[in-house]
């Protein structure tokens, strides 16, 4: 009963990790049919600038809990302006070219930007243990459990709900899901899909930049944390179906649950779950658990 | 005279535009000097934990060589290799096997490189050596893990070096001092990345358990993250709940490091033993967040382990390079300055041989096969694989941090001879393994 226990735990806390690492990817793709390499990048400039800031909050004698405020500014600060920075000054002009076009500026922008990360942060590890120190630890069935990994699930909570929410019961809301449905048809009916498609990136973004923020203080953040995110990111969202919210939130849950009950009973297949997974739902599914309806056009 | 020439991708791309255009590319007096090439993770998650410490490294030793400031025992060997200057040709490893066999070709055939010292992905060697072997260029490779380039890949190397141990020798040494100093453990786990380095690793110190402590259990339920996943909660978590007390690891780098702030958080390493193989890439960086009483090993007399071996060459090496990068050197910055230190050691002593006169390639290598030189902190016997693979003595001890001096230090360390922890010449190790480490001498 207690290995079942933490087994529902930990993948709990590994399904809240890979939703707020793909929740952004899905967002963008689900309204801007991008399928958008450059998150990993979002994740990685999130994860050092809260390094950052955090550590520059620490070296202030301010309130100690004032340091969480610095996760969130970083993600605010990186999603605003490299969302706004790569539509308005790379994607707005390829919205007519194929698609594949645009995923190779997107991994084209991922590489530069993995160069101006080193050029500003440079190759050192950063630390920003500080928020995990501050919270602690938990005993959970006679198992210790550091709470800063267990607030991740309420935070992806509040994101999904934030999302679901925005999306069903606002009038900005209404209209992204009118854009997703037809992008044409949105148009033509008067609404400004540019403007759309640029708020729509930049919380996109944002929430890429989230991740990567909320993560740092668990990490050593390095060079090359954003490659593994893209990967991890695009089996996720492909498993619950590209631009569907709640197939990521699914897809998320059945990666994290399997994978930590894989680490516990049969370790050496950890490696090969995600992507068992994916394969087999691609094969019964090819478009995954939950992709929205195509809308036919004739 | 440009020395360094540091190549992002960027450099890289206008260096290739530049050869291909049949310009110099800053290798303007070739014919005067050695081209060295040193390829090194600059970008990517290698690069914090060995790329940018070897490369600072192998700058220390290479600006050292071309003003002849080398102290004892080279000293009295003049500027250069062999009179002439090493033009460095440091790029990035970044990429993969398939990028750098290109670079590797590029390099050789293009930009008229000497020779190469570098290397650090076990992948990366296993993928250069067939492609050396075919160039014949002389290749050293300081730092690759996995003992299979010259036990699967190349059992008969004429232009491939390696000039430090392999993992068999951590898994033989750690397990000695395993039994040395916990002799009534009551068995032993693992979590180690799932490739080439990893795998070997854990294979090695299982084997050498069984050998040397065979009624000590070992869990069915040993951890494989995949490299650079940099979560491990549920990892953690089971480790905590299996019954074995000793964890071995071989994480490095930011996985090694996100592993200790996690474990840190839960309390894994008050309740169970650690042994990580070559946490010593991390120790100065993590301060007091590094785990106190877990045992380290670094494949050597390196890094931390070094830090008290009391020779000129050594003290010198320490002194400019905490002085030069603001952080002591670890394992890798040692492991990359003794690879150009061999081609040093090598060149002169071809040249003395030659009658003072720059010797040929193959004579440099037949200076280096089956020779012994000083590394920057232990002689290192180049006496395995027809002598083109090294042993060298292993060090293993326990971590602890230093009030006084307010600095990681190493306690209850024990030193095991290179004949003792690597298997003879000729011998396959996991078959020397197997055999019960027939002809070791500790």
């Amino acid at each position: 009963m207690q290995e079942l226990i933490v087994i529902l735990v930990d993948g709990l806390v590994f399904s809240s990790y890979l939703f707020m690492v793909s929740v952004g990817l899905t967002v963008i793709f689900g309204v801007m049919k991008i399928l958008n390499v450059t998150h990993g990048a979002f994740y990685a400039f999130g994860a050092y600038m809260s390094a950052t800031l955090i550590g520059a909050y620490y070296n202030t004698d301010l309130p100690e809990f004032g340091g969480f405020l610095a996760i969130f500014a970083a993600a605010i600060i990186v999603g605003v302006f490299f969302g706004i920075v790569l539509e308005r000054g790379l994607l707005r002009f390829l919205y007519h070219r194929d698609e594949h076009i645009i995923v190779l500026a997107t991994f084209a922008m991922f590489l530069v930007l993995e160069d101006v990360l080193l050029m500003i942060w440079g190759t050192d590890p950063y630390y920003a243990y500080e928020p995990m120190a501050l919270l602690g630890a938990v005993d959970i069935v006679e198992l210790t459990f550091d709470v800063y990994s267990l607030t991740l699930i309420g935070l992806a909570v509040i994101v999904a709900l934030g999302l679901w929410l925005g999306l069903t019961k606002t009038k900005w809301g209404k209209l992204l899901l009118a854009v997703i449905f037809d992008r044409e048809i949105s148009q033509a009916m008067g609404i400004n899909v540019t403007v759309v498609f640029t708020v729509t990136f930049v919380v996109g973004s944002i929430m890429g930049a989230l991740g990567g923020a909320y993560i740092a203080p668990t990490i050593s953040v390095s060079p090359g944390i954003g490659v593994e995110v893209i990967v991890l990111s695009f089996a996720v969202v492909v498993i619950g179906g590209m631009g569907s919210i709640p197939g990521a939130i699914i897809g998320a849950l059945l990666v994290g649950i399997s994978r930590a009950a894989a680490v516990h009973k049969f370790p050496e297949i950890e490696l090969f779950v995600i992507y068992a997974i994916m394969a087999l739902v691609l094969a019964i599914r090819p478009e995954g658990l939950f992709a929205p309806p195509q809308a036919r056009k004739i | 005279m440009k020395t360094f020439e540091k190549a992002g991708r960027a450099t890289l791309l206008a260096t290739g535009l530049a050869a291909a255009m049949g310009l110099s590319t800053g290798i303007a007096n070739a014919a005067e000097s050695v081209i060295m090439a040193v390829p090194t993770f600059l970008t990517g998650a290698g690069a914090p934990a060995f790329g940018v410490p070897a490369r600072n490294g192998a700058e220390v030793i290479i600006e050292a060589i071309n003003k002849g400031t080398l102290p004892a025992p080279y000293d009295k060997s003049g500027k250069g290799l062999a009179g002439r200057q090493i033009q460095a040709l440091i790029y990035d490893e970044s990429g993969g096997g398939v990028k750098q066999v290109a670079e590797f070709r590029n390099k050789v055939q293009k930009q008229g490189v000497d020779l190469f010292v570098g290397y650090i992905s076990s992948g990366t060697c296993a993928a250069i050596t067939p492609v050396a072997e075919e160039l014949k260029m002389l290749t050293i490779f300081p730092i690759c893990g996995t003992p299979r380039i010259f036990e699967e890949i190349d059992k008969t190397p004429k232009y491939v070096f390696r000039t430090m141990g392999h993992a068999t020798a951590d898994g033989v040494a750690e397990a000695l001092y395993v039994k040395a100093n916990l002799p009534d453990v009551k068995g032993y786990t693992g979590i180690n990345q799932n490739y080439a380095w990893g795998q070997d690793s854990w294979r090695d110190f299982d084997l050498a358990m069984k050998q040397l402590m065979p009624s000590v259990p070992v869990s069915d339920k040993t951890q494989w993250p995949k490299i650079f996943s940099g979560q491990y909660g549920a990892e953690i978590s089971a480790l905590m709940l299996s019954k074995e007390p000793l964890v071995h690891s071989s994480l490095w780098g930011g996985d090694l490091e996100a592993f200790i702030f996690q474990g840190s958080a839960r309390g894994l390493f008050r309740k169970k033993q650690l042994l990580f193989s070559v946490a010593d890439t991390s120790v100065y960086r993590l301060g007091k967040k590094a785990p106190a009483g877990a045992i380290l090993g670094a494949r050597g007399p390196y890094g931390i382990f070094a830090a008290n071996i009391d020779t000129p060459l050594n003290n010198w090496f320490r002194k400019v390079y905490q002085d030069r990068y603001s952080v002591p050197p670890v394992g890798g910055s040692y492991q990359a300055a003794q690879g150009v230190l061999a081609a040093k050691f090598a060149y002169d002593k071809a040249a003395a041989a030659n009658g003072g006169k720059f010797p040929s390639k193959d004579q440099v290598i037949a200076a280096l096969e089956g020779s012994t030189f000083q590394g920057i902190a232990a002689p290192v016997h180049m006496n395995r694989s027809n002598g083109h693979q090294a042993a060298t003595k292993h060090m293993i001890g326990v971590l602890q941090w230093d009030k006084e001096a307010g600095g990681p230090i190493m306690t209850k360390v024990t030193e095991f001879g290179p004949d003792c922890v690597m298997p003879p010449p000729g011998v396959n190790g996991t078959e020397w393994l197997k055999g019960g480490m027939k002809g070791a001498k500790c």
